[in-house]
């Protein structure tokens, strides 16, 4: 075991990171955000950088790579609040030709475990060429020129555009319950990797400024009561990192442990540690915070999108229990 | 980013695993709290097992009687002991757990060789002199004073919260050399036989009840020269490292524990019904539970990394700051649920047929200690916010001198 990343692992990220520092500084989200919250051109690059075929095998084109590598390039996408469906897209890569090469957009609904509630949210419809809609039946793919919907004036991330959907049609079926459950649970180690990404960047926005602005004569970052707010965001950095690298390496290695209990529990405090960062990112900002100018309402908004897919908080506490219900049963079986 | 342990880390649990199953049953029960003698007895007794049947020191050196094993082996050595309900390190935490690596990473060679094999075997129990009643957080405004008189320093002063001081053998003490030096400069770490001369130790009740900490007076105890690790007024530097042992992985067994006492819980909480409605079956209980289950599996997945990370660099990081602040009120946290969980049943700390009343009640007192011993949690998130985040620093208006006004 040595759960350190590796030197090939460290430079695919310092490379994706440098990529999306460059291609996504704040005045670019802002744009974005006027524009429809999407840039196709960007998509082909991150394409073209491997974020769809980085898990597909290299004799098929792909980097042969796997969630370890996934889950840290999702959280470089993350830092930078990169738009567009793009767990869905990698997941469907070998479900789904031009995925890969960026050619063909593939977004997702994720209806499993019943209804939501409400009419149906669809995310970036007019950006996707392709929508998958998973529920406890299975997978199955859709035409998004086919789905009657209406674009909803205001969605709460503004680079996270939604349609409303009263009724889908059905389709053509792609995969069974169970391949649906599995992509489900990789689909949930990525956007864990995205919250990550969030928890990351918003506690170096938080310091950066806490250095720089100053009331009463100092900086505002040496009064205690900010010092430790930073220091617990960063203790829920560390442990949203811990636990999405486990849940990739669990991924990769089913030998090594439960891959259900380790994406939830990387599901759960990276959502955790993604929203509670940028909520304190906002406060640690004052007023400034409160702004459109000030890039951290961005991340809180997608952190909120990301929370709520593939297993919301609730649900991944649930499955959490069970697991912990089971250890627990094998616990009084092993007393009597 | 690999998590699977190698086949030889395998081989190594199987054989620690048959040979807990046969030792741990029957070793007996630890004795009493209040009956240090046994206490000393019994946890000095289990490591001299330990240490015959190899399994002592598996980080340290070979050539103290250690196995030299790899960072995983010792991560297999925690979860395995945890599972078999062997006996808790207790009087031996010191020794094995920060003196005795402080020893490995700075003591001389003789030092190495009188104290590290006998800590290993069991022979030799330590405490920790660091705290006094106006320097504990800022521990570095101690003032027990060393004064060099020939081949000794006469070390005249009060320590206090010192842990197994009435059983110790030694002692890892801080002690001023230069009064005159900036506060930091002036500290040396002493090596301090607890038979000396002048040394009177007296027991503190904790608000477990039990006598676990005592204060420590020193009055012109003449303590050799070469009982000093590292240079003389160079205390402070090998004070971190000691410290970033005690930080560090010093807990991982303690993890483990916790975790099963969170499968005890859910396990009365599976039985327990109140209104003829199971505990379990109340969702919000039960997610909290499932979100606790979530965060210790995370805190492990930090252990291993924290401990591969160590084991490239050779001692923990400031990072262990993180893992201790995390951990100890994670364990609040699941202590108070526990707590909630049992309600009237907390209130007796006797054992109440098929309950985990007992354990949880003095959990969760004890668990209080916590985050204040080894560095209190405000203390950490000042490291955290200062050596890792780079924010300014507290104001220091002691900073020069230590000498009292
Ligand atoms: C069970 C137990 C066992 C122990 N065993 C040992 C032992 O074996 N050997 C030993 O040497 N010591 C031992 N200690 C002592 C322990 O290390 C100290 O209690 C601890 O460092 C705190 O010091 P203090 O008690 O003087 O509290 P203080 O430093 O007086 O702190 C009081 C409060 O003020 C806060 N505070 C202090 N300074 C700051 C600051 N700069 N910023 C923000 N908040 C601050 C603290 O967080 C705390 O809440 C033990 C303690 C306990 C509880």
């Amino acid at each position: 075991m040595n759960f350190q990343i590796s030197e090939d692992q460290r430079a695919l990220q310092e490379g994706v990171r440098s990529f999306c520092e460059g291609r996504l500084p704040d005045e670019r989200l802002a744009e974005l955000a006027e524009g429809g919250g999407f840039d196709r051109a960007l998509w082909k690059d991150l394409a073209e950088l491997g974020v769809f075929s980085l898990r597909r095998a290299q004799a098929e084109g792909g980097l042969g790579l796997g969630f370890c590598e996934s889950v840290l390039v999702f959280a470089e996408l993350g830092r930078r609040a990169a738009p567009g469906p793009l767990a869905w897209s990698q997941l469907a890569v070998s479900l789904i030709d031009g995925v890969a090469e960026g050619e063909v957009v593939v977004g997702g609904l994720d209806l499993t475990g019943g209804a939501a509630l409400g009419p149906h949210l669809l995310e970036h419809l007019d950006h996707v060429d392709v929508l998958l809609v998973m529920d406890d039946a299975g997978l199955r793919r859709l035409d998004p020129n086919a789905i009657e919907a209406r674009p909803v004036e205001v969605p709460l991330d503004p680079l996270t555009p939604l349609h409303r959907a009263d009724s889908l049609p059905e389709g053509e079926w792609l995969a069974g319950p169970d391949e649906a459950a599995r992509l489900r649970i990789e689909g949930a180690a990525l956007l864990s990797g995205q919250l990550l990404g969030i928890a990351e960047t918003t506690l170096l926005m938080a310091v950066a400024f806490a250095k720089e602005r100053e009331q009463f004569g100092r900086p505002i970052g040496g009064f205690q009561a900010l010092k430790h707010l930073m220091a617990d965001m960063f203790v829920r950095q560390e442990v949203a990192r811990s636990a999405v690298y486990a849940a990739g390496a669990t991924l990769d290695d089913p030998l090594v442990g439960s891959a259900p209990r380790a994406v939830s529990a990387a599901k759960l405090v990276a959502s955790e540690a993604a929203l509670a960062n940028a909520h304190a990112c906002i406060q640690i900002h004052g007023g400034m915070g409160f702004t459109w100018e000030v890039p951290a309402h961005y991340f809180l908004k997608r952190a909120r999108v990301l929370e709520c897919c593939f297993g919301g908080s609730s649900e991944h506490a649930d499955e959490s229990a069970r697991h912990l219900a089971e250890r627990a049963e094998a616990l009084v079986a092993a007393r009597a | 980013m690999d998590l699977r342990y190698s086949e030889s880390d395998e081989k190594f649990r199987a054989e620690l695993r048959a040979w807990l199953a046969e030792a741990v049953p029957a070793f007996g029960p630890p004795p009493g709290i209040h009956d240090w003698a046994a206490r000393r007895l019994y946890d000095t007794g289990w490591q001299q097992k330990l240490f015959e049947a190899g399994y002592a020191g598996i980080n340290w050196p070979r050539e103290f009687g250690g196995r030299d094993l790899s960072a995983t082996e010792q991560l297999v050595y925690y979860e395995e002991i945890a599972r078999a309900g062997a006996p808790y390190i207790g009087v031996n935490f010191v020794g094995l757990l920060h003196g005795g690596p402080t020893l490995i990473a700075e003591g001389s060679a003789e030092q190495k060789a009188r104290h590290l094999p006998r800590i290993l075997r069991g022979e030799e129990v330590w405490c920790q002199g660091f705290s006094e009643p106006s320097a504990g957080s800022d521990l570095a405004a101690l003032q027990t004073r060393a004064v060099r008189d020939g081949d000794d320093y006469v070390v005249s002063g009060h320590k206090i919260w010192c842990s197994f001081g009435p059983v110790a053998d030694f002692g890892e003490f801080l002690v001023r050399t230069d009064p005159d030096a900036p506060k930091h400069r002036g500290i040396s770490w002493l090596i301090l036989p607890m038979d000396l001369p002048g040394i009177e130790i007296r027991p503190l009740p904790t608000l477990m009840g039990e006598s676990d900490f005592s204060e420590v007076f020193l009055d012109n105890v003449r303590v050799p020269a070469r009982n000093r690790v590292g240079a003389e007024n160079d205390g402070w530097r090998i004070t971190n490292v000691t410290l970033r042992f005690e930080r560090g992985t010093a807990f991982a067994s303690e993890m483990i524990n916790l975790q099963q006492t969170l499968a005890k819980l859910t396990a009365f909480a599976k039985r327990v019904t109140s209104d003829g409605v199971r505990a379990w079956d109340d969702a919000d209980l039960r997610r909290r539970l499932g979100h606790l289950a979530a965060e210790l599996d995370a805190l492990w997945a930090m252990v291993k990394l924290s401990v591969c990370e160590a084991e490239a660099a050779g001692i923990p990081g400031v990072g262990a700051s993180a893992v201790k602040l995390f951990y100890t009120e994670l364990n609040q946290r699941i202590n108070e649920v526990g707590m909630r969980l049992l309600g009237r049943a907390g209130l007796c700390r006797d054992e109440i047929e098929d309950m985990p009343n007992a354990l949880i009640a003095g959990r969760s007192l004890q668990s209080l200690s916590l985050t204040i011993a080894a560095g209190t949690s405000q203390i950490q998130r000042n490291i955290i916010s200062e050596r890792i985040l780079g924010l300014p620093r507290e104001p220091r208006p002691t900073a020069e001198k230590a000498k009292p006004a």
